[in-house]
């Protein structure tokens, strides 16, 4: 029993990790339904530019997060500019398959300007301490992640339910000619999107880097790949499914590590997406909607 | 009319008889050296890959994006026929296009119900769990992979197989088969409704294409000595779909002629993978941006074309 709950400590760190950058795919997918392939790998940029705030700029690791976020919601708002943007009334398939070009553009340039070794994050920016409580080993740095986590998604749901933005993006993910009516502007409101949620991307990729203590330019390929699927998993386009599906996906996670064959990890995850594109597309919390000629 | 076809027919084969006679000539002659002979290599087994997918993709316009899994299936399975069990290379095709057919079918029949990006989710899913799944498997030697493997694609069997798979390609959309399957790209649900069993034909591209695709990697495995599961992981099948989207979404010629253009390219720029991935990465955006039907949109280059030109009418 102790240790299940153990396992569900050590699952609840990394599935809030999954749940933040599941919340950037969510958010995005909902508004202009692009499956945003690059996110993985805006990530991975945050985490670099946590990396570099933290070792050249000596901040801590609060300004390096924030500052991840900055860059992050700038680069994720020029990709929609100059990328995503132009294809906005082309197939679904042409702006998917720009999405892989992102994402290959943004992971080989880093590889080019950084050269393709992993980076050790700094120790001495967050040293490890483990707490004992009731039996339970609990590290700090797995506190850290959650908190700061938990903290965002309160953020970020008091953005979408209680401010103008928020009103706007919920409007114009439900529609989009309608909301154009109403005087909103659909482009900046698809920029604030993509800000933010590149900057939850940053947020949790400053916390890969703490919770796996390296950073390297591929870092983002499959931690996106299962944030994608976690997103799925609670219905894509909803903000909450996209909580639940990353805590699911990081509990089955550690799960499947800790009792099984590690090896199998990553095929669980996608075994995983195959059974809830099978049994039910729309996922957890999503309604069955039907086929519009 | 009959007599045209007869002329047509004759000078394909020529053209093919001469292409092939001329490289085998090079290659006995010594003209030809390792490095040519590898490019070479890379350039038939990227065509096969690239016409295979084309007919998924392209023509079907079922976005998939596991297609190295099918490679990687098709190559083990053919050294485990040649290289464990000792059967003639033939057999080894053989198995590798049955096994990949399979597993095409498997995977085809339940996620081909997906449409769009939710598809496209699921067939990478797919392609990575093939490529775990044999990290796991102890009998092919889990991650290391299998070393040692005869070389056995020499160049007819790699223009036989190259030749096979665009002449099969080619045939296919060219029968009532074919314009059912463009069809379903045109329109799913027109065509649906037109009495098309849609299912069966986008699983029929489907199976056909992941032949082909192990085919391929059939013919890898037989000539790099060595294959693991590392080589056949999701960025392979990005490498194929860029051949696919540039050649033209519908055109097996424009995937030809992306298949040689790319191999040139990766070959040009061996020392610097890192500029030939941002390379491949804008030549997606920018394709998609400014050209999404690619080079060659859904227009075939023939023997007609060259015939136009030659006579100087438009």
């Amino acid at each position: 029993m102790l240790e299940l709950t153990q396992q569900i400590v050590n699952g609840l760190s990394l599935g809030a990790i999954y749940a933040l950058i599941a919340l950037g795919y969510t958010m995005v997918y909902g508004i202009i339904k692009l499956i945003n392939f690059a996110h993985g790998d805006i990530m991975m940029v945050g985490a670099f530019v946590g990396y570099f705030s933290l070792t050249m700029l000596g901040t801590n690791i609060l300004i390096a997060m924030l500052t991840a976020m900055a860059a992050c919601a700038i680069l994720g708002v020029l990709i929609e500019k100059i990328a995503y943007r132009p294809l906005r009334n082309s197939t679904r398939i042409a702006a998917l398959i720009t999405a892989i070009g992102v994402s290959l553009f943004l992971e080989y340039i880093t590889i080019f300007i950084l050269g393709p070794s992993q980076k050790v994050f700094p120790d001495s920016a967050f040293p490890i301490k483990a707490y004992d409580i009731a039996g339970l080993s609990i590290l700090n740095k797995d506190l850290f992640v959650f908190v700061s986590a938990v903290v965002l998604m309160l953020i970020l749901q008091y953005i979408i339910k209680w401010t103008k933005t928020g009103k706007a993006m919920r409007a114009v993910s439900l529609d989009q000619e309608a909301a154009v009516l109403m005087g909103i502007s659909v482009d900046k409101t698809i920029s604030i999107t993509f800000a933010i949620g590149s900057a939850l991307a940053a947020a949790a990729g400053v916390m890969v880097g703490v919770y796996y203590n390296t950073v390297n330019p591929l870092m983002g390929i499959i931690p996106g790949l299962k944030a994608f699927v976690a997103a799925v998993l609670g219905g894509i386009g909803i903000i909450p499914g996209a909580m639940v599906g990353g805590f699911v996906m990081g509990l089955l996670e550690t799960m499947v590590s800790g009792y099984g064959n590690s090896l199998y990890r990553d095929a669980v995850a996608f075994g995983v997406l195959i059974l809830i594109l099978l049994i039910k597309p729309s996922g957890i919390f999503g309604k069955d909607t039907g086929e519009k000629v | 009319m009959q007599k045209n076809k007869l002329i047509k027919f004759s000078t394909e084969v020529i053209i093919l008889a001469v292409l092939f006679s001329l490289v085998q000539y090079l290659i006995t002659t010594g003209l030809l050296n390792q490095y040519y002979q590898i490019n070479l290599t890379s350039m038939c087994i990227n065509i096969i890959l690239a016409v295979s997918l084309s007919l998924i993709n392209g023509f079907t316009g079922q976005l998939s994006l596991g297609h190295a899994g099918f490679m990687a299936v098709g190559a083990y399975a053919s050294v485990i026929v040649t290289n464990m069990w000792d059967y003639p290379f033939i057999a080894g095709l053989l198995a590798a296009c049955a096994a990949a057919g399979l597993a095409g079918f498997i995977i085809g029949v339940p996620t081909l119900r997906l449409k769009g990006d939710y598809l496209a989710i699921a067939t990478l899913a797919f392609g990575e769990i093939i490529r775990v799944t044999l990290q796991n498997i102890d009998y092919v030697n889990g991650p290391a992979g299998i070393l040692g493997i005869a070389k056995l694609t020499t160049w007819p069997w790699l223009f036989g197989a190259t030749v096979l798979t665009i002449l099969v390609a080619v045939n296919l959309i060219n029968s009532s088969y074919g314009r059912a399957i463009i069809s379903i790209r045109e329109d799913e649900i027109a065509s649906e409704l037109m009495g098309i069993n849609t299912t069966k034909y986008k699983v029929l591209a489907f199976v056909i294409g992941a032949m082909f695709a192990g085919l391929a990697g059939a013919m890898y495995a037989h000539y790099f000595y060595i294959i693991k599961p590392e080589t056949f992981n999701f960025l392979k099948s990005f490498d194929i779909l860029v051949m696919v989207v540039l050649g033209g979404l519908g055109s097996t010629t424009g995937a030809i002629i992306a298949a040689i253009s790319i191999t040139a390219l990766t070959a040009a720029l061996q020392s610097f993978p890192a500029i030939r991935m941002i390379l491949y990465a804008l030549i997606l955006i920018i394709v998609m941006i400014y050209r999404p039907q690619g080079l060659m949109g859904n227009k075939e280059l023939s023997l007609k074309t060259f015939g136009r030109i030659w006579s100087g009418r438009k």
